[in-house]
């Protein structure tokens, strides 16, 4: 069923009866060419593509539980195409156009909106550091505006632009960036792959691999054994348990990052605001409340909630950013597990057993790659190379020494 | 979170830094004839269990000692704390009397 405004008008005459469910509930099968491990963003998106791009056929997505109920239900909806170094301003890049064209190629609305990123600076080398990587961004074909103080005081006049330690200076605007509706993304990528034939299998939880002299032959599942030709396991948050089932190790922590929405209020943030002097970004939803967040915990975990020191900290960041922010009510928090990798930059990427592929450790920001990471994946499941914006994520990286280490930290996950 | 740190009792977390796994206590032997792979798995590959695990904590805003913290990590539950000092010398004398 394709969705328009006509047929809209013909629902709403009828009482909406004639709407029917968005994709199948069918069983598994005995074996597939292809078996995607994660119903989330990123496998739903690489099952659509492998689907559509590359005429993969007899796919299957895996889900544990139930589809886009993992991090691209628990993000903060944001996209953009502002990173500095080589190996990832291409991707994400590819990934903006990607976004741009989403709704149209889906046939869905996923509410996608370039309503601009600005990210502040305070101080002199924080402006020459914008400076150098807004220009790496216009190399890359992305865009990117310096705005001084003034420029700023116009699109945000309610800012605390005089804070005696973090005075704010200017910024560096990333018009095409902006926010998804992230639910609407799971979704629109399930009822396409679906519409092409993918099997989109739920309460499914893989359970371990298959694997004979170096070649993978399948999946064991809690609904029985699944044959398959290729895997490809996209389940951020779980890599690390999804690997060791088939013997790895990777370069990968997982860490809880908290999330914050505020009660609804009258629009008052129109982009997204980034601060320079502490870890901390908000915008507004379409709904009213803010939305906004900061650093991970900072300890392994998988228990998709933090604690209150980082809610201190955040809230902290935000009041002396935004002091309005303090007349606000905090309606919701809660927690995602991350796959913090040991230089900040992902993985799509094949194993060392045959067969088996690997999309993971996008830190906390997996849900902006989401297009591409899909794409990406689906042409190295499909062709066994990397795609051209993707050819740097490499799992072998630090032993080549080929790091994409964006913020200079070194194999420390916690300050990624 | 609250560290039951063996000499000053229980502490808030928030006076500690975190480093991460406790195997970050074994560095391998420089000398060996596999170093080059052992500094790599040492310092890129993790377990990163689902469960119980041992990390390291240092109690930066006290009194600056490494800490072997066993916590689980699918609740955030403190079950045992060690001085780190304390688990690398009993390792050292058990390798000793091997």
């Amino acid at each position: 069923m394709r969705y328009s405004a006509l047929r809209l008008i013909k629902e709403s005459l009828i009482g909406h009866k004639g709407w029917g469910a968005q994709w199948r509930d069918p069983d598994p099968k005995d074996a597939y060419d292809y078996v995607i491990i994660g119903g989330g963003g990123h496998g739903l998106a690489t099952a659509y593509y492998l689907a559509k791009e590359f005429q993969g056929a007899r796919i299957a997505v895996l889900e544990k539980g139930w589809i886009g109920g993992g991090n691209v239900g628990r993000n903060t909806t944001i996209i953009r195409s502002n990173y500095l170094l080589d190996g990832n301003e291409p991707f994400y890049e590819f990934s903006l156009k990607l976004w741009e064209n989403l709704e149209q190629d889906l046939n869905y609305n996923a509410m996608v909106s370039q309503r601009g990123i600005l990210n502040l600076v305070h101080s002199d080398a924080q402006r020459d550091a914008a400076r150098r990587r807004g220009n790496a961004m216009l190399l890359n074909g992305s865009d990117a505006m310096l705005l001084d103080k003034e420029g700023v005081r116009r699109l945000y006049p309610f800012l605390n632009f005089d804070n005696a330690r973090f005075p704010i200076k200017g910024g560096l605007l990333h018009p095409r960036g902006g926010t998804v509706r992230h639910d609407a993304v799971a979704w629109g990528y399930a009822r396409g792959a679906d519409q092409r034939g993918v099997d989109i299998i739920q309460n499914c939880e893989v359970t371990g691999f298959k694997i004979k002299e170096g070649r993978l032959l399948g999946v064991e599942t809690s609904r029985g054994y699944i044959g398959a030709k290729k895997v490809g396991v996209s389940v951020a948050g779980s890599s690390g348990r999804v690997m060791a089932m088939a013997g790895m190790r990777l370069p990968i922590e997982s860490h809880v990052l908290q999330a914050f929405v505020s009660e609804g209020l009258k629009p008052f943030i129109p982009g997204v605001i980034t601060y320079g002097a502490g870890h901390f970004y908000c915008s507004q939803s379409d709904k009213g409340g803010l939305v906004f967040g900061g650093d991970i915990d900072g300890y392994n975990s998988y228990a998709q909630r933090g604690n209150l020191p980082v809610v201190e900290d955040v809230v902290e960041s935000g009041m002396s950013l935004i002091p309005g922010l303090g007349r606000a009510r905090l309606l919701r928090s809660w927690g995602g597990i991350m796959d913090m990798s040991m230089d900040g930059s992902p993985f799509i990427d094949k194993t060392l057993i045959e067969g088996l592929y690997f999309n993971g450790g996008w830190c906390y920001g997996g849900f902006k790659a989401t297009p591409a990471a899909g794409f990406c994946f689906a042409h190295l499941l499909k062709t066994g190379r990397p795609h051209e914006t993707a050819k740097a994520y490499r799992l072998d990286r630090f032993m080549t020494g080929h790091i994409i280490d964006e913020k200079g930290q070194g194999a420390q996950p916690n300050l990624h | 979170m609250i560290i039951n740190h063996p000499l000053l009792g229980p502490r808030d977390a928030q006076e500690f830094t975190y480093l991460g796994d406790a195997g970050l206590i074994n560095r391998p032997y420089w000398l060996s004839d596999n170093a080059m792979r052992g500094f790599h798995d040492y310092l890129h590959l993790r377990d990163n269990p689902a469960g119980l695990h041992r990390e390291l904590w240092f109690h930066e805003q006290g009194d600056r000692s490494w800490l072997v913290v066993t916590r689980d990590t699918t609740t955030h539950e403190i079950t045992k704390v060690e001085l780190a000092r304390d688990v690398a010398r009993a390792k050292r004398t058990a390798e000793a009397t091997q």
